[in-house]
């Protein structure tokens, strides 16, 4: 093999830097012109009206998304109410108990859970809720949100209180507090800001899924607060519109997508600012 | 915090059960048909204003609305076909085809420059059967004497879902091209022999109008409120006829049976439009079956039998044909025939 | 005597600062007894106001542990029973006949195998080249700084925009570009497809290969690198000899993690691939993958064998997407117990 001088691998050396940062700087190509076009399409469409009324029939212009974000609002809400607790719970669970068959397999399946793509989700929804119901309805459309937001806040829960010292669960049992208690009021909050960022995260994550909703909340044009009834959504809203030919609709399809983002990095902003601020205390 | 997350759970599902206990605001639930979606998105509207009844349609296609209809998870469906053997068996009870309309399936296509494109039933087949592939093919200038085409590559543009449109368009492919006939056949969702799939009548009139030198097959009112060109058809008489609503309407002055699952294709009328069809409102029969209550069912009807009516008057301006007067007739009788329990609604 | 604690919140495989922990002391001591007991006795005791005994909390995590278990045993199971009349009537020529034709009830997947096979190996290609470098950069290069911040919260941005947002923009930016350059090298216009699909595909894929990859390229132990660097290697030659290398088992794993995000991804998929049933004859031409065939027809599939066709096709995806993903972990793993 021919020997290479210093002088030519130094030059490849600093082309490889080159080339590495030359890639990753490329790589803010796609998210500007992703915010870009957000942002230029959306920002015109976006006013309080647009906030506030319901869509058009077709080809009409005007109208707005008020029932795709109260239909958010609702998935989101259901999905929380059941996954938060589970969640909750079974990271307890997996912190307590660090070895063994179950908690092993538990691990496992959260991971596989969290892997299984959202159409899946949709369909075992489907099959377990809308079809035993007789109808579409916002709740089957939460229960499929909430599978996906499980895995979330388990690994969350589980790794903020493993990291809790083990002392201060011991200091409270040594007190005579019984386990519940120790372990709900005295461990549990000791960790509750890594645990409310795992929340605001798994909300970020569901917020933009449309999958699991096409054959479960199944979409509306009507302002529906009824959680056995369908519900429009904001992603939804977005992929109903951008894919018809009416350029009103597109242009509601923008303003939505605005909402959509900037909700979505507000949340991730906020959960960054959670675990700045709001250190675990022990 | 758990009180707070106990009140709030309590709260959701309380307003859940009490708004689903309460008279449930009279929602009807439907789905189907995308071929009539402008027309019944305007009805629906009017319909909520005037009575106070709010009808969810959503528009995923025949296939779909069949589906969910069997599936009872809706509490109508729309279709541009009538509902097959196995279908009919799968429902288990038997269900009303209702006409609303009638509209035309056109042939519409992306050709900077030209319009009033002349097309003849076998090119169409070959068409879709990928045997034409440019626009500059010979037999396509031989219907278009004197016109200038420009020399782009055919892109075939078809439903990507289960779809009455296409039950229509196929139905009469395969009544005018053998080849059609065996190598495709008639159904709402086709093993295509080529082209792109999009997503209900409005996504294909989106890709064909992004698409140069694209063809695709859209409900008239599509091509219509996009401006997009489409073509004339020669229909069984030898005329070259541009839909219209009369071409239409003249397609369905044939003999109507009593229970209209009749197919408009390939008229014997002389001026008829051949790719005219009729889009049915499907229903069961008998109303009184899980989860459907008798005040629901009066609504139903009393909506289905306001579509025949009133909501006639909305069809013209739509582009759709509106009912003949003996298919009104028709309708009515259908209407009347539901029932709750046995007992007769209306 | 304080400690750091830091914890990988984002799931994206870095550790963040969260807290410090300072030992016990009375004053924490007195907190929790007043905080854990609640009310007086009559003689003036504390008293503590047990609503719950210990086994029965105890056996309520331990049901909530199972359940995640359940779950997936219910999901598998509910896929299998439902696709069963497909399983029946056809059997495993399912996955090699390219025909899916309902009118006939001839349903094959194998188009869909095939189209997702491309668009994701194609997007998984392209991502990679990025993610390796991104993990480079952020874990040797720019380690800490406002730079390796900003480099980091891109793609961070990358992982958080939903997948409909991603296929619209799609539809409105990439879909005419790629129609531009086909009209060019005159092949069919259509603008959709393959290609395009893949296109955006490996955009979305690639914060998690970077993260993961990132990650491991920080861990690797500095004493390694500076002996290779005090016998005379340059920057590169330490990257490509040592820090690679040993951090070649985590950057497969997430490597693996990206390719099974995008086996699954549906939305942007179906918005810009063109939705053809037929086998793929180039990359330009439109396809289908099995996550989109779902989206398109699942709503509207009449005919038992049909409807649990495409079941079938969704309990592949999820037993492809599972081992996957099981692998992934597994190689993480023993990446531990090596170290």
């Amino acid at each position: 093999m021919r020997q290479r001088s210093v002088q030519e691998r130094i030059l490849f050396d600093r082309l490889f830097k080159g080339l590495v940062i030359t890639l990753s700087f490329v790589i803010i190509l796609p998210m500007f012109f992703i915010l870009y076009f957000i942002i230029r399409n959306g920002i015109g469409v976006v006013n309080w009206s647009f906030l506030v009324s319901l869509p058009k029939p077709m080809g009409e212009a005007g109208g707005g998304i008020s029932n795709a974000l109260v239909g958010t609002v609702i998935l989101i809400l259901i999905a929380s109410v059941i996954s938060i607790p589970f969640g909750i719970l079974t990271g307890i669970y997996l912190s307590e108990y660090k070895k063994g068959r179950f908690p092993y397999l538990s691990r496992l399946s959260l991971e596989i859970l969290q892997g299984i793509p959202s159409i899946v989700i949709g369909i075992i929804a489907y099959v377990w809720i809308v079809v035993p119901m007789g109808s579409f309805s916002a709740l089957s459309g939460g229960i499929a949100l909430a599978i996906m937001m499980l895995p979330v806040i388990v690994m969350a829960t589980e790794e903020t209180l493993k990291l809790i010292p083990d002392s201060l669960k011991e200091a409270s049992l040594a007190l005579g507090v019984p386990y519940p208690r120790t372990i709900l009021k005295v461990v549990l909050p000791a960790g509750l800001s890594g645990i409310v960022t795992g929340i605001i995260l798994g909300i970020a994550r569901i917020a933009g899924e449309t999958a699991p909703l096409l054959f479960t909340a199944f979409g509306s044009p009507f302002m529906s607060t009824n959680i056995f009834k369908p519900v429009s959504s904001l992603p939804l809203l977005v992929f109903n519109y951008a894919t018809s030919p009416y350029p009103e609709w597109h242009a509601l399809a923008w303003g939505a997508c605005f909402v959509l983002i900037v909700f979505v990095l507000f949340l991730n902003l906020i959960a960054k600012v959670v675990i700045s601020r709001w250190k675990v205390q022990f | 915090m758990k009180r707070f997350v106990v009140v709030l759970f309590t709260l959701i599902a309380a307003s859940g059960l009490a708004s689903a206990s309460f008279g449930e605001q009279q929602e009807i639930i439907g789905a189907g048909a995308t071929f009539p979606f402008p027309l019944y998105s305007k009805m629906f509207d009017i319909y909520s204003r005037e009575y106070g009844v709010k009808v969810n349609y959503q528009a995923i296609g025949s296939g779909g609305g069949i589906r969910q209809l069997i599936n009872k998870t809706v509490d109508f469906g729309a279709s541009d076909v009538v509902m097959g053997e196995a279908d009919m068996k799968a429902a288990g009870a038997p269900i009303i085809h209702v006409p609303v309309c009638a509209g035309a399936v056109v042939v519409t296509y992306n050709l900077p420059g030209s319009s009033d494109v002349r097309l003849t039933p076998d090119v169409i087949a070959d068409i879709y059967l990928g045997k034409i592939v440019k626009w500059s093919d010979p037999r396509i200038a031989s219907a278009n004497q004197g016109m200038a085409i420009p020399d782009l590559p055919l892109t075939v543009i078809h439903r990507s879902d289960g779809s009455g449109t296409t039950f229509i368009f196929s139905d009469y492919l395969s009544k005018v091209s053998k080849g059609w006939q065996e190598k495709v056949g008639r159904g709402t969702a086709l093993n295509w022999p080529t082209g792109l799939g999009a997503k209900g009548n409005p996504g294909v009139a989106g890709l064909v109008k992004q698409t140069p030198g694209s063809v695709g097959y859209v409900e008239l009112i599509y091509a219509l409120q996009n401006k997009m060109a489409y073509s004339s058809v020669r229909n069984r008489s030898g005329m070259f006829v541009k839909p219209s609503i009369a071409s239409t309407i003249a397609a369905m002055n044939t003999g109507l049976s009593s229970d209209m699952r009749v197919t408009l294709t390939d008229t014997e009328a002389a001026e008829g439009y051949p790719l005219s069809g009729f889009t049915w409102v499907l229903a069961y029969r008998e109303q009184a079956y899980q989860g459907h209550t008798e005040a629901k069912a009066r609504e139903l009807v009393r909506l289905i039998r306001w579509m025949t009516h009133e909501g006639q008057k909305y069809a013209e301006p739509m582009q759709y044909a509106p009912l003949a007067r003996d298919a009104v007739a028709k309708a009515e009788a259908l209407v009347r025939s539901v029932t709750y329990n046995g007992k007769g609604l209306l | 005597m304080e400690r750091e604690r830091r914890l990988d919140v984002d799931g994206h495989g870095e550790k963040e600062l969260i807290g410090r922990v300072a030992p016990a002391g009375p004053d924490m001591i007195q907190g929790l007894a007043r905080r854990a007991f609640v009310g007086t006795s009559a003689n003036g005791e504390y008293k503590s106001r047990l609503w719950l005994t210990e086994s029965t909390f105890r056996k309520i995590l331990y049901l909530s542990g199972i359940s995640a278990i359940v779950l997936l045993f219910a999901i598998l199971i509910s896929l299998s029973v439902s696709s069963m009349p497909a399983i029946k009537q056809i059997g495993l020529a399912f996955l090699v006949r390219s025909v899916w034709d309902p009118v006939t009830g001839e349903f094959g997947s194998l188009p869909f195998l095939v189209g997702t096979l491309l668009t994701s190996l194609i997007a998984l290609l392209i991502a990679v080249v990025f993610s390796l470098a991104v993990s480079i950069f952020l874990g040797e290069y720019y380690r800490r700084g406002p730079t390796s911040s900003f480099i980091k919260g891109i793609v961070e941005l990358l992982a958080g925009i939903p997948s409909v947002i991603y296929g619209f923009w799609g539809l409105a930016f990439f879909v005419p570009a790629v129609r531009f350059v086909e009209m060019r090298i005159h092949v069919a216009p259509y603008g959709v497809g393959i290609l395009t699909a893949s296109l955006i595909l490996s955009i979305m894929i690639i914060p998690y290969a970077a993260s993961l990859g990132r990650e491991v390229i920080s861990l690797v132990p500095a004493d390694l690198k500076e002996a290779a660097l005090s016998l005379g290697a340059t920057r590169f030659e330490v990257i490509k000899k040592v820090v690679l290398p040993y951090a070649r088992s985590g950057i497969l794993a997430g490597v693996l993690l990206s390719l099974g995000r995008a086996l699954g991804e549906t939305m942007a998929v179906t918005m810009v691939i063109g939705n053809s049933n037929m086998l793929p004859k180039s990359i330009f031409a439109p396809a289908n993958t099995m996550a989109s065939i779902i989206a398109n027809e699942f709503t509207e599939a009449t005919g038992k064998v049909y409807l649990a066709s495409l079941v079938e096709i969704a309990l592949v995806l999820f037993v492809v997407t599972a081992i996957i993903n099981i692998v992934g972990k597994v190689i993480i793993i023993k990446m531990a117990v090596e170290r």
